[in-house]
């Protein structure tokens, strides 16, 4: 889709954001039916979808690592993860009444209210700036490098950080 | 392409990751509205990354994904340990700390 080394002409763009634009009507809908739907497993499921098409968005702006990542971690490991929390907390797989509590409108207003305002200054700061014509993939040689350069304490800090949410998840979670 | 595009996407998905944590009661519910509004963030970061050149960004969002990973799995744990202690995962119920 991104060709290399060649300026994006208008054509490009417009398959482009044909492409984004399936992909985020996808993307809102599945995550609306995630948070209202009635079944925790459906719930799941959308999730799933969201995160695929959030994948795919990575791949449009030429985050091809990202995007291989977010498959990996997210849609592998992440959503087993959750699965297992829904089981082993025997929740039922069909139907429930009452997943949802009484301040539904609230949370839909107090939605309502941050998504217009993220929108209103996203417009007035970034009104209609574009992204560079010439965009490039990012290799992932390039990320590597950046990170065990640039950014090699944090990456060291996270490697501890992983392994004490490990141990600390096992030590919660073991019966004794 | 606009900037703006991604930028509004991800503030949708952010809103509807908000409702979900304000209106669950479900503990795994509420857990995977938190891994909505992590990706909307992601979302950000990518696309501000893109749009100055700067692998920075691509950076950030794998630090994001991998204190998601450190995060729901203790958020799972803790989750088990209410449901083992509580008989349920109604967040609402877990209220022992209330006077």
């Amino acid at each position: 889709m991104l060709m290399l080394a060649q300026e994006l002409t208008t054509a490009d763009n417009a398959v482009i954001n044909v492409f984004f634009a399936v992909i985020a009507v996808v993307a809102i809908a599945a995550a609306v039916r995630m948070v209202t739907t009635s079944n925790v497993v459906h719930a799941a499921l959308y999730l799933l979808v969201v995160l695929s098409a959030v994948a795919a968005v990575y791949v449009i702006l030429g985050a091809e690592f990202v995007a291989a990542t977010q498959v990996l971690v997210y849609l592998g490991a992440i959503m087993v993860l959750l699965l297992f929390g829904v089981m082993l907390t025997r929740a039922k797989i069909g139907a429930e009444s009452d997943l949802d509590n009484e301040q539904r409108w609230i949370g839909a207003l107090v939605a309502t209210a941050m998504f217009a305002v993220m929108a209103f200054s996203l417009w007035e700061g970034f009104s209609d700036e574009r992204m560079p014509a010439a965009m490039q993939p990012q290799r992932t040689q390039a990320v590597a490098d950046e990170i065990f350069s640039t950014y090699i304490v944090p990456f060291e800090a996270l490697s501890v950080l992983l392994l004490a949410a490990l141990i600390g998840a096992v030590v919660v979670a073991r019966r004794d | 392409m606009l900037l703006n595009q991604f930028l509004l996407f991800a503030a949708v998905l952010f809103s509807i990751g908000v409702y979900g944590v304000l209106v669950r009661k479900n503990g795994v519910l509420i857990l995977m509205s938190i891994e909505l509004i992590l990706n909307s963030v992601n979302i950000n970061l990518v696309a501000f990354g893109a749009y100055n050149g700067d692998v920075g960004g691509q950076v950030f969002a794998l630090f994001v994904i991998a204190v998601a990973a450190a995060e729901v799995g203790v958020g799972l744990a803790i989750v088990l340990l209410i449901y083992r202690n509580r008989r349920s995962i109604d967040v609402a119920e877990a209220n022992l700390l209330k006077g």
